[in-house]
């Protein structure tokens, strides 16, 4: 029998899940409002086209950050053109050739532990490798590398998704018409994969673009007198600006402001990074049929 | 063993196959044989092995990891399953049309011109006309002349499953095999792809499996029955239909299991 004070308990039930559910999404988006109100009143103070243009000065208490915004834009786009191929071909590897068993287990063991190894340990491991025995010195081809490295397993674990998402109907057709593997893949699966693939990639690039441990010993300088002029150059970056800004010099008062305005830059170019991707992944949806 | 028809004109001949996935066998002992320009049907409750029978017959189950083909397929006196066989080349003249729909997304056209352009055919001129005959080959031309641009995944069921059949009719295989081709299609739309099967069989020979008995009983001039990965009976159509010779396929037919 049902009787009204059971139902009205279990009416209460819900309505207390449904508040604390929505009472977590609530705080959650309140955390991201503060922090961007944050950064952004304080940090728009300082924004101005000379800002964004032109070098420091003063030791770092005046000028602008260019060669940081500069900086952080050639070693993120480096990173991206290391790891971008690198990790689709291993993705299609492991997807559509290898045969699944011991090995591309433990490859997948071995690539979920690389997304959790310190940013801090990739910078030394980037010291070691490509600043010292390589001897691509302190430099944007290091600190690319360094930084690619740390974005292969999103790339790849976002590639192996969009792959398998393809269905596999389209891999039957077109090897009963006589195609080769290879054929079938260049021509019908990764066609159909490389929205996803473009859009998980770049959300990894949104995540590097702000890491400041892997390019402190590999790429980033303090202050340098003219721009970058080669692959070899050191360069600035913004979240190491912004963390030199706040640890060293006789200024504060100036340096923090101009950190908090570096930090805005920051937080835009990573904002817009994620808005290019969400922008790539509604073309695609938009396309795709099945 | 109930198997080929004696003397007939093979196409292809299946001998003494057995077909393992891993450790189980999940076809024995499979004896018969796939007449020129004829439709051979293949019969039985879900779960035979009549699928995977078929999808033997162009290696496709190649693809699937851990299953084992033992026996001989023989396509003109040739096993397909010879290590110095070209899977690629076998699929080419084994076309396969499947159960459920799979075009490509691109356009109608692309779908058709995509087997010619991986086997290699890169003049438009040809490349054109052999579409516009694989269309009219499949009875899709008229309905999708205007619009050959259109994405396929814009034609109805039925259109896209004729689209799939001229598909695989344009780079001009010898045997086409078909896989439930209309267990998701409307009784006009299926009516539609019999009529072409029917025509199709003057040059081409022809495999279909079917869960539909009346189907097998309407298109096929052969017909086998598969119960649990055996083939039980293998004969005319007519004389399966009418007067089956073993107890299990009289009871499959007249509905008394399956």
């Amino acid at each position: 029998m049902l009787n009204i004070s059971n139902r009205k308990w279990r009416e209460l039930k819900q309505q207390i899940g449904f508040m604390t559910v929505r009472l977590a999404a609530l705080i959650i988006f309140i955390i991201l409002g503060i922090l961007l109100y944050f950064i952004f009143s304080r940090g728009i103070k300082v924004i101005s086209w000379d800002f964004l243009t032109k070098m420091p000065e003063k030791g770092m208490t005046a000028g602008g950050i260019f060669p940081a915004i500069l900086g952080s834009f050639y070693l993120t786009m480096g990173a991206i053109l290391f790891a971008l191929p690198l990790g689709i071909l291993a993705a299609i590897y492991m997807t559509e050739y290898a045969t699944q068993g011991k090995i591309i287990r433990i490859i997948r063991i071995g690539i979920s532990n690389l997304a959790s190894v310190p940013s801090i340990v990739f910078g030394l491991f980037g010291l070691a490798l490509f600043v010292n025995y390589l001897k691509f010195g302190v430099s944007i081809l290091s600190g690319s590398l360094t930084l690619g490295i740390m974005i292969l397993p999103v790339i790849i674990r976002a590639s192996e998704e969009a792959l398998l998402l393809v269905p596999h109907g389209f891999r039957e057709a077109s090897l009963a018409l006589g195609a080769t593997k290879w054929q079938t893949i260049y021509k019908i699966v990764l066609p159909n994969a490389i929205g996803g693939i473009i859009t998980g990639a770049i959300l990894g690039v949104g995540r590097v673009a702000g890491e400041t441990a892997p390019i402190l010993f590999t790429a980033a300088t303090f202050y340098i007198r003219k721009l970058p002029d080669s692959v070899f150059s050191e360069v600035m970056a913004l979240p190491y600006h912004i963390y030199a800004l706040m640890t060293e010099g006789s200024h504060p008062k100036e340096q923090k402001a101009i950190a908090y305005g570096a930090s805005l830059v920051l937080i835009i170019m990573v904002l817009g990074i994620n808005l290019l991707a969400i922008l790539i992944r509604n073309y695609y949806r938009r396309k795709k049929k099945w | 063993m109930v198997s080929s028809i004696g003397g007939a004109n093979l196409r292809m001949e299946v001998k003494n196959l057995n077909f393992y996935y891993g450790r189980s066998l999940a076809l024995k002992n499979i004896n018969m044989g796939i007449e020129n320009n004829k439709v051979t049907a293949v019969i039985g409750p879900s779960g035979c092995g009549k699928s995977t029978f078929i999808r033997i017959l162009n290696r496709m189950n190649d693809i699937i990891i851990g299953t084992r083909v033992e026996g001989e397929i023989l396509l003109d006196e040739q096993n397909i399953y010879d290590p110095r066989v070209d899977v690629v080349e076998i699929r080419r003249k084994i076309g396969m049309v499947f159960q459920k729909s799979n075009p490509f997304p691109k356009s109608i056209f692309d779908n058709i011109a995509y087997g010619l352009r991986i086997n290699g055919i890169s003049n438009k001129t040809e490349i054109i006309d052999r579409v516009e005959m694989s269309l009219k080959n499949s009875a899709l031309w008229d309905e999708v002349k205007d619009r050959l641009d259109d994405n396929a995944f814009e034609l109805s069921g039925g259109q896209q499953q004729r689209l799939c059949i001229a598909r695989a009719l344009a780079i001009e295989p010898e045997v086409i095999l078909f896989d439930e081709p209309c267990s998701a299609l409307d009784p006009i739309s299926t009516a539609k792809i019999e009529e072409l099967i029917n025509q199709l069989k003057e040059k081409y020979t022809i495999a279909i499996v079917t869960h539909n008995m009346q189907q097998a009983a309407r298109i096929s001039d052969y017909t086998g029955f598969f119960l649990l990965g055996e083939l039980i009976e293998f004969d005319k159509t007519e004389k399966i239909f009418t007067n089956p010779s073993q107890k299990q396929t009289e009871d499959y037919i007249t509905g008394r299991f399956g």
